[in-house]
């Protein structure tokens, strides 16, 4: 276990004696507007980090561009010693950063453990030629359900393994696609808005789920807007606003902190946002 | 109203070489379509690049035949990485719009008087099919099945097409069974889940595009083997519409669809032609036709017949609208 998040400087940018994704200089315009300008971001490894901010801070396109799913217009991002900039959505999943989405992506017509096979990676059922020949996939495919089996249960989703994920409850989907991340065994999750539409009772199991991804030796980056939720389990906070970092820090620099404070009320007009 | 004729010739057309050949353009693109989720409109195009790689190299520059098959999976395959390469990476419509548009810049060159030298123009290729004869095992004046008459070429090409659909229907079964097959269809379901997996979509939609569009070259192979010539009407947007009909009738994502689909569709389609034509005949002992004139006439009751199968047809989904094979389940969930 790396150094305790209390030891971190609560400023913007801060330097972590062990990031796992290290982000310079980052900015993406859509037009005139700019949408992410990130200037200096490390996320503490085997840690779990909260992304807050208001609506349009540039939370979800940030994500995008960690996760490849979106290219930035210049600045790197480095995760694990290697370059993510401009490399494609598989292959920053195949190092090990997997994301879920805003709007759960449950493949509606395939079932629920179908769903899961397809995130093991390294199948060698995937390669045409191979998969023609079932018995050189056979084993293989046993192992992956058993390991997905294993994840159901543990996400409370056994009951409906043969079921399609089209009938899913919306709360059922978030542990499905969660699950489903944890096929491809990622060293970082990366969770975009993880509780969103989801009910209070399941939120809570949510959130035992979210520990337990740091508890096995993950690390979590999440989008959250639930505060409750991000003061109860993140070890540290990164606050964007306008598509700049405002702020870092525990819980409690957050909630004292005034640039926060002003981001969320409205009265930055007034006051410099790079403050502390 | 001679309705042993009338059956066995519709039964006969819808197990027929033309049958086979329906059956492997619409597996194609059920491929494409079914399991990959791409709107590929432009199956024609396939088909007509895989008759016209048969008849073109024998006809015009007498090549041997196994030469002539070999050009037709390697121009089908080009086809594909044409169409694909610059629309697979952008959203789906766009491959819609570029294969539909293909597909009919084929056809048209196909049937250009400039390319006449080459292609045959409108009249079409005739005289490639010698070898298929020259192995024909069957006698030439070929069997009765009930009440039709099957000459021996065409009993032939029957026989080996059904060979052609049993692999290739199996081959298809196997692929979409394996985890390949299970990356196409996430693709088809979230195309974005799937890369948030891991998964190189555009690798594996561009494998979809050339397995899919090569069965339809086969198809289309097939389908001038039985006229014996190939045309480029025979190419038009209407027959990708029709395999879109039978892999609807079928069921989609099914490996059977396609073959009880086409079975269903030329069955229709034969009977309601075969029958309006016996109804609405006159002969000068017999002047006053079945069918009273003012609905249907000897004159046009061919085009009639697309009304009453389409009719047929559209009951048809209506009462089953996932297929014969299809999986009610699957319809419940909002199809893109």
């Amino acid at each position: 276990m790396s150094a305790n998040t209390a030891s971190y400087q609560p400023v913007p940018g801060s330097k972590k004696d062990d990031a796992i994704l290290v982000v310079d200089g980052v900015r993406r315009a859509f037009g005139g507007l700019v949408a992410v300008n990130v200037d200096h971001v490390e996320v503490p490894r085997n840690k779990i980090t909260a992304l807050i901010g208001p609506n349009g801070a540039g939370k979800t396109t940030f994500f995008n561009l960690l996760t490849g799913f979106d290219s930035p217009d210049h600045g790197t991002s480095v995760f694990n010693g290697q370059r993510l900039d401009g490399m494609a959505a598989h292959k920053v999943a195949r190092l090990g950063m997997v994301r879920t989405f805003q709007l759960t992506k449950a493949l509606s017509r395939m079932s629920v453990i179908e769903n899961m096979r397809l995130g093991a990676a390294h199948q060698k059922g995937e390669n045409i030629f191979r998969g023609l020949i079932a018995p050189l996939w056979r084993a293989q495919e046993a192992e992956i359900t058993a390991r997905a089996e294993e994840l159901l249960t543990r996400f409370n989703l056994a009951h409906m393994r043969d079921e399609l994920a089209g009938g899913l409850s919306g709360g059922q989907r978030k542990l499905l696609e969660m699950a489903r991340a944890l096929m491809v065994e990622p060293e970082m999750v990366m969770l975009d808005e993880p509780m969103a539409g989801v009910n209070p009772a399941l939120k809570q199991s949510l959130l035992e789920h979210i520990k337990g991804l740091r508890n096995e030796g993950r690390t979590v980056l999440f989008v959250e807007h639930d505060m409750d939720m991000v003061r109860e389990i993140s070890d540290w906070i990164i606050v964007m606003a306008e598509g700049v970092v405002i702020a870092e820090g525990t819980s409690d620099d957050i909630g004292s902190n005034q640039a926060v404070i002003d981001a969320y009320l409205g009265a930055h007009h007034d006051s410099d946002l790079g403050g502390g | 109203m001679k309705w042993d004729l009338i059956l066995s010739n519709s039964f006969y057309t819808a197990i027929s070489a033309n049958a086979v050949a329906y059956i492997l353009v619409a597996s194609g693109l059920n491929v494409h379509f079914g399991y990959t989720g791409l709107l590929n409109f432009g199956q024609a195009g396939f088909a007509a690049i895989g008759a016209y790689s048969l008849s073109i190299p024998i006809s015009r520059y007498d090549w041997p035949w196994p030469l002539a098959v070999l050009m037709v999976v390697v121009s089908s395959v080009i086809l594909a990485l044409l169409l694909g390469i610059p629309t697979l990476r952008l959203r789906a419509d766009y491959l819609a719009i570029v294969t539909i548009a293909v597909a009919e810049i084929i056809r048209l060159f196909m049937n250009s008087v400039r390319f006449t030298w080459l292609t045959g123009g409108n009249d079409g290729l005739q005289g490639f099919t010698r070898f298929m004869e020259n192995i024909n095992p069957f006698p030439d004046d070929g069997i009765t099945l009930w009440a039709q008459k099957v000459d021996g070429y065409r009993l032939w090409l029957l026989v080996t097409g059904w060979i052609l659909v049993a692999l290739v229907s199996t081959g298809i079964w196997a692929l979409m069974r394996s985890p390949w097959g299970r990356v196409l269809k996430s693709i088809r379901e979230d195309e974005d889940a799937a890369r948030s997996l891991g998964k190189n979509i555009f690798a594996y939609k561009m494998q979809s595009l050339i397995i899919g569009g090569f069965v339809g070259a086969l198809g289309g192979m097939w389908l001038v083997l039985d006229k014996q010539s190939s045309q480029p009407q025979d190419f038009s947007t209407t027959f990708t519409f029709f395999a879109y009909t039978i892999i609807i009738l079928g069921g989609i994502a099914r490996a059977k669809g396609p073959v009880i689909g086409t079975m269903i569709f030329l069955f229709v389609i034969q009977f309601v032609d075969i029958t309006l034509q016996q109804a609405t005949r006159t002969t000068p002992t017999d002047p006053t036709p079945l069918l009273p004139e003012w609905i249907v006439d000897e004159n046009n009751f061919s085009q009639v017949r697309f009304i009453v199968a389409g009719l047929a047809l559209a009951i048809l989904v209506i009462v089953r609208p996932q297929g014969i094979f299809g999986d009610k389940r699957e319809q419940a969930f909002d199809v893109r």
